[in-house]
C-alpha cells in the first residue's frame, strides 16, 4: 500500500506541474500513468512538433517541455507508477483507497485527475471476429517475439511499429505486411528496406488491402484481406499483428460518480474540484464555462487544485500564500541552499 | 456561410448552417451532432473526427496536407473518401457538402 497525500492520475504536462505545485506547498504525491513514460499527449502525439504558446517559452517541442517539467519536479522525488491504469476507487473514512490495473494500491487524502482525453489504448481492428483471437493469436503489441519463430505472421499498418516489426520478424518468420495505401507514415529508410525485402522475396507486401475477416478454431488459421477495388485474397496466417496507433479512452473514471459532460469532467473554477469532495480534475479532462484546452490553462488549474488538496491532506493546518522568491519553506522544499 | 449535411450512423440527417472559417468538425461539435469525438481538438494529432465525404465532393475539397493521410491510417475503417473533418475549413464553396459520420471513431 502506497500512502501519500495526493494521487495524480496522468503524467502529462498538467499532472507534472501539479506535482510541482503540491511539492511547493509541502504535500507529497505519486503519479500513475497508463503509458510507459511521462509526458502524456506531448510525448505520445507530438514529441517533435514545436509548441509556441507556453508563456515565456517562445518555442519548444513536446519532448523538451516534458523534460523541463521533470527537471522542475526533481527536488520532490515524485514516485511514478507507469504502465498502470487506475481501476478502482473506494472511500475509506476521510481518505481514498485506489487500485490500479497492475494491483498497485494507494491510500490518499485527495485525487487529482489530469487524464487528458483519457488513457491511451491501442486502436483495434474493426472486424468483429478479431476480438475472439485477441491475446492468443492476434496482438496489438509484442511482449514475447520468440513465439513467432518459423510461423506465418500478418502485420497490418503503415507506421514505424508495423515497418520495424515486419523487418525484424522477417529474419525468422514468414511475414506479410498489409497496408491500406501505397504511402507509409513510417521512416523513409524503413519503407525502402521493406520494399527491398519484398523484392528479394523475404517478405510479402500487400498495399491497398485491409482486413476483411479472420477465421480459425482456437487460433487464427487464415485471414482474408480486401483490395480497394473489391478483390479478396485469402492468406494462411498463424498470427496477426495490428499497429494502428493509440486511441484515448476515459475508461473506469466514468464509473466514479463524477459529473461527466462530453467525455470531460465538470469542475468548479475556484479550486477545480469535481462534484465529489476530494477529487479534482485539471487539464484537458476538465470542463467549465470558458475552458480552453491549452497547456497554460492546465498549469493554472494545477496550481489551484494543489491548494484545494491541502485541506484534505492537512485538515488541522492553515495554508499561507507565499512566493517562491521569498518563501524559506518553499526554497527548502526545492532543495535550494543559500 | 455554407449548408453542411451530416449523415449520422443512426440514419439521421442534420443540415446545419456553418459559418465560414469554422471547420466541418467544429460545425458538428458545436451543434451536438453525435459521432465526431475530435479528441485532439483539431490538431491533426488523432483520427477521431473522421468522416466519409460524398463522392461528388471529393475533387472539390482542398487536397490533403502532409500528415492527414498518415492520421487516416489510424482511423476506424478508412476508405477512399475518408477525410479528417478538422482539416475541412468551411467557405461558400463548401455550400451543400454532405458527409457521413462512421459508426464509431475508434
Amino acid at each position: 500500500m502506497n500512502k501519500t497525500d495526493v494521487l495524480i492520475i496522468g503524467a502529462g504536462p498538467t499532472g507534472l506541474f501539479c506535482a510541482h505545485q503540491l511539492g511547493i506547498i509541502g504535500l507529497n504525491c505519486e503519479i500513475v500513468d497508463n503509458l510507459d513514460k511521462a509526458g502524456g499527449q506531448c510525448i505520445e502525439l507530438y514529441p517533435d512538433k514545436p509548441i509556441y504558446d507556453i508563456p515565456a517559452v517562445p518555442e519548444c517541442t513536446g519532448e523538451e517541455l516534458t523534460n523541463n517539467l521533470l527537471k522542475q519536479i526533481k527536488p520532490f522525488n515524485v514516485k511514478f507508477h507507469l504502465n498502470e491504469r487506475v481501476e478502482e476507487l473506494k472511500k475509506n473514512q476521510n481518505r481514498w483507497h485506489v487500485k490500479t490495473s497492475g494491483g498497485v494500491e494507494f491510500d490518499v487524502a485527495a485525487i487529482v485527475i489530469a487524464g487528458g482525453v483519457g488513457s491511451f489504448e491501442p486502436r483495434k481492428f474493426s472486424v468483429k471476429e478479431c476480438e475472439k483471437f485477441e491475446g492468443n493469436s492476434l496482438f496489438y503489441s509484442i511482449k514475447d517475439k520468440s513465439i513467432f519463430k518459423d510461423r506465418t505472421i500478418s502485420i497490418f499498418g503503415g507506421g514505424d511499429s508495423a515497418l520495424d516489426w515486419a523487418i525484424e520478424l522477417s529474419n525468422s518468420s514468414k511475414v506479410n505486411l498489409i497496408h491500406r495505401r501505397d504511402g507509409f507514415s513510417g521512416a523513409e529508410a524503413s519503407v525502402q528496406k521493406v520494399k527491398d525485402l519484398n523484392d528479394q522475396g523475404k517478405l510479402n507486401l500487400f498495399t491497398k488491402y485491409q482486413m476483411d475477416s479472420v477465421s480459425g478454431d482456437k487460433q487464427i488459421e487464415t485471414i482474408k484481406i480486401k483490395h480497394d477495388e473489391g478483390e479478396i485474397k485469402e492468406i494462411k496466417s498463424d498470427y496477426v499483428l495490428g499497429f494502428f496507433g493509440l486511441i484515448m479512452q476515459l475508461g473506469p473514471i466514468l464509473d466514479w460518480g463524477l459529473n461527466i459532460n462530453k467525455k470531460t469532467v465538470e469542475v468548479n473554477t475556484e479550486n477545480f474540484e469535481t462534484n465529489v469532495n476530494g477529487i479534482f480534475a485539471i487539464g484537458d479532462i476538465c470542463s467549465y464555462p470558458g475552458k480552453l484546452k491549452l497547456i497554460l490553462s492546465g498549469f493554472h488549474e494545477a496550481a489551484l487544485a494543489a491548494r484545494g488538496c491541502f485541506k484534505y491532506a492537512k485538515p488541522d493546518e492553515k495554508l499561507r500564500f507565499e512566493f517562491t522568491t521569498t518563501s524559506k519553506a518553499a526554497q527548502e522544499r526545492l532543495g535550494i541552499k543559500k | 456561410m455554407a449548408k453542411i449535411t451530416y449523415h449520422t450512423h443512426d440514419n439521421k440527417t442534420h443540415t446545419i448552417d456553418v459559418q465560414n472559417g469554422l471547420t466541418v468538425m467544429e460545425g458538428a461539435v458545436q451543434n451536438d451532432i453525435p459521432g465526431i469525438d475530435a479528441d485532439c481538438g483539431g490538431g491533426m494529432a488523432c483520427a477521431t473526427c473522421h468522416v466519409y465525404v460524398k463522392e461528388e465532393w471529393l475533387d472539390k475539397l482542398p487536397s490533403k496536407e502532409d500528415g492527414e493521410e498518415d492520421m487516416l491510417d489510424m482511423a476506424f475503417e478508412p476508405k477512399n473518401n475518408s477525410r479528417l473533418s478538422c482539416q475541412l475549413i468551411v467557405s461558400d464553396d463548401l455550400d451543400g457538402l454532405e458527409v457521413n459520420i462512421p459508426s464509431k471513431q475508434g
